[in-house]
């Protein structure tokens, strides 16, 4: 399965990725509008980047072959998809009441306060290709299989 | 402007952004070293400071919405052909601040480049070009001490080479990566470097601050320099490259030593050039052990002795005015490869009345060295490669013609990797992440990408080499060393010409 892994060493901290991230889940799939109009309604990046010091990191649902998202999913809302070993969400029965922030051991779920529902990781299903890897400067994204 | 010195009001350079387009995601306060950029909490926005800024474009080249634009300062003083901007600006620096003027990167000032004089000649009709797409095109070259004959012997195998030949360098390519220490470029390039020239069949040149052990594997493509600091010199650290490059001067500052701020000193490198962590790493002007030919010729024996005679020596020099004598010299005192290095070539810091003044154009340097070599008879003796200024493949095959067996590439190399020569390299700053050790700033070059980027710049002036080889009806880049005929003069004088050996076009 491919996978998004983050190579600490060379993430420079531009947050470009979450940009990017911003811009594949908007509506108008337009970075300015993206920012400056769909973000007031609740689009949030999936990804965040972490710093300390020198070192950063752009961290997001990193669909775990054992979630604890799922397992604590009251709504049926996040499955597991038994053929990409994707990490699903499904927005409709989202019933926003954190218990996979809670249970989530990576900090990779966000919140969209607007519409009491979570933002995560899609893998980018739209797009083909993650949208964050395909705009890091500096390659610290990789999307591999790494078995 | 309100608590700064009245130099800072005369900025180089004016950051415009499109308000329209600016989504104040803080993209540009985060790359830029210099602070710029910054949040300005009472506008709730992202605001700059023009007079911070040092061109580099790092801003512009990463703005998401390509919202900013960097271009020189409009503001002019009253026009005057000798006090221009630039020394008006030197002045109140120095008067601010008491220092000596430092700069970074090649000479910048408006000086004849040969290059772009010279043009290179093509076949027609009366003899065949070559086209390198579907006939062989030689651009392997050796750099060593050449026998001044071969002599053979039968053998059952067939006929043999008598005696042993000297230690040669192979190089798929006739470019290698400069000498650029590992201090004032960081570890991710070097080992990019390492990674390209492996790839792609060169070498590239540690420079003078030693060689990081995990870089030892790449020895097979590496040549180790010994300068007059001595920084990171030891047995082990001499066995380890390819071959051995004595310093004694440097294009863009001759007559004095590398400067290393102590800024650009941290752990790795302190280690590795076996230096005090954030002490200046100032290389003494002259090797104190070398005062005369002779001396230089206990050195570069002192060196083979300690490697065994398998590696080349080869002793860099700057282009000065008696270049060809003492190449000459250098030749006699047992040197493989002589490095003649030109008043553009880079550095990452130097006075910058030393930088724009002394020196002279390698291009008349490396033909007035080629023909003393020739007319003295030991041409055979020594490579010759030249450096300083090279900029592209033409470049490159007109220094070959002019009498070079290779060149070496830096700055080039650099601007392969981001470099924009905004020329701070001294600062430790490079928003490039290119001349710096900071940890946050140095991983903006990650070596994968670096050495892919590299490789390419030299397949691809490999590329462009064998086409004008073939234009000109050659099938190996040896028959262009020192084939002035293919080169002609444009707008240069008499004396020009004769030092260059060229004629003039239409000649």
């Amino acid at each position: 399965m491919k996978r998004i892994y983050p190579q600490k060493d060379y993430c420079i901290g531009c947050r470009i990725c979450e940009l990017a991230c911003i811009t594949a889940h908007s509506k108008s799939k337009d970075l300015i509008i993206a920012m400056r109009e769909e973000r007031k309604q609740g689009l949030a990046s999936c990804k965040e980047v972490y710093e300390r010091g020198a070192a950063c990191v752009a961290l997001s649902c990193r669909h775990c072959e054992n979630p604890m998202c799922v397992a604590a999913c009251i709504s049926g809302a996040l499955i597991k998809d038994p053929t990409t070993g994707n990490t699903l969400y499904d927005a409709d029965k989202c019933v926003g009441c954190w218990s996979c922030l809670m249970a989530c051991p990576f900090g990779a779920i966000h919140r969209n306060m607007q519409a009491s529902k979570i933002v995560k990781c899609d893998m980018c299903q739209e797009r083909g290709a993650p949208a964050c890897v395909d705009a890091c400067p500096n390659k610290a994204l990789l999307f591999e299989d790494r078995g | 402007m309100l608590f700064k010195p009245i130099s800072q009001s005369f900025h180089d350079f004016l950051v415009e952004r499109d308000k329209e387009r600016c989504i104040n995601c803080e993209v540009c306060v985060r790359q830029c070293p210099y602070d710029v950029y910054y949040w300005d909490d009472a506008r709730q926005q992202v605001m700059h400071d023009s007079s911070k800024c040092i061109g580099c474009h790092r801003c512009e080249a990463l703005c998401p919405t390509a919202c900013i634009t960097v271009r020189r300062n409009p503001a002019e003083f009253r026009p005057n052909s000798l006090w221009t901007g630039t020394y008006i600006k030197n002045l109140f620096k120095q008067a601010d601040t008491g220092g000596v003027l430092l700069s970074g990167c090649g000479c910048p000032q408006d000086k004849p480049i040969y290059w772009d004089k010279l043009q290179l000649d093509a076949s027609q009709v009366t003899n065949p070009s070559i086209d390198p797409l579907r006939e062989p095109m030689e651009t392997r070259t050796f750099l060593g001490s050449k026998p001044d004959m071969l002599e053979f012997e039968e053998t059952p195998d067939g006929p043999c080479l008598k005696g042993k030949l000297s230690p040669q360098l192979t190089l798929e390519y006739p470019i290698m990566f400069g000498a650029m220490s590992f201090g004032a470029i960081n570890f991710n390039l070097h080992k990019a470097m390492a990674l390209a020239a492996t790839e792609t069949g060169i070498y590239y040149n540690t420079g003078e601050g030693g060689l990081h052990q995990t870089l030892y594997k790449y020895g097979k493509n590496t040549i180790v320099q010994v300068a007059s600091g001595r920084f990171g010199v030891h047995r082990d650290y001499l066995n380890a490259g390819a071959a051995i490059e004595i310093k004694v001067g440097q294009g863009a500052k001759p007559g004095i030593g590398g400067h290393l701020p102590g800024e650009k000193i941290d752990e790795e490198v302190s280690k590795t050039r076996m230096v005090p962590l954030g002490s200046d790493a100032i290389s003494p002007a002259p090797h104190h052990d070398i005062y005369s030919i002779e001396d230089l010729l206990q050195l570069i024996y002192a060196l083979k002795e300690a490697t065994e005679y398998t590696k080349p020596v080869s002793v860099k020099i700057a282009a000065v005015h008696n270049a060809a004598a003492i190449a000459s010299g250098i030749v006699r005192a047992g040197a493989d490869i002589v490095v003649i290095d030109g008043f553009r070539g880079g550095t990452g810091a130097a006075p910058t009345m030393i930088r724009d003044n002394v020196g002279l154009p390698i291009e008349l340097c490396l033909a007035a060295v080629d023909r003393r070599l020739r007319d003295d008879g030991i041409r055979n003796q020594a490579s010759l490669v030249a450096s300083g200024g090279i900029r592209c493949s033409a470049d490159v095959v007109k220094a070959i013609a002019l009498g070079a067996d290779a060149v070496y590439i830096g700055s080039a190399a650099l601007i392969a990797v981001g470099c924009t020569m905004c020329g701070r390299c001294y600062t430790g700053k490079c928003p490039w992440g290119i001349a710096t050790n900071e940890a946050r700033l140095k991983k903006r070059q990650n070596p994968d990408v670096a050495a892919k980027r590299l490789a390419n710049l030299v397949k691809a002036w490999g590329h462009e080499i064998q086409e004008m080889l073939g234009g000109m009806g050659l099938n190996s880049i040896e028959s262009l060393r020192g084939n002035t005929d293919k080169l002609r003069g444009i707008g240069l004088n008499q004396i020009e010409l004769d030092t260059l050996g060229v004629k003039a076009a239409g000649q």
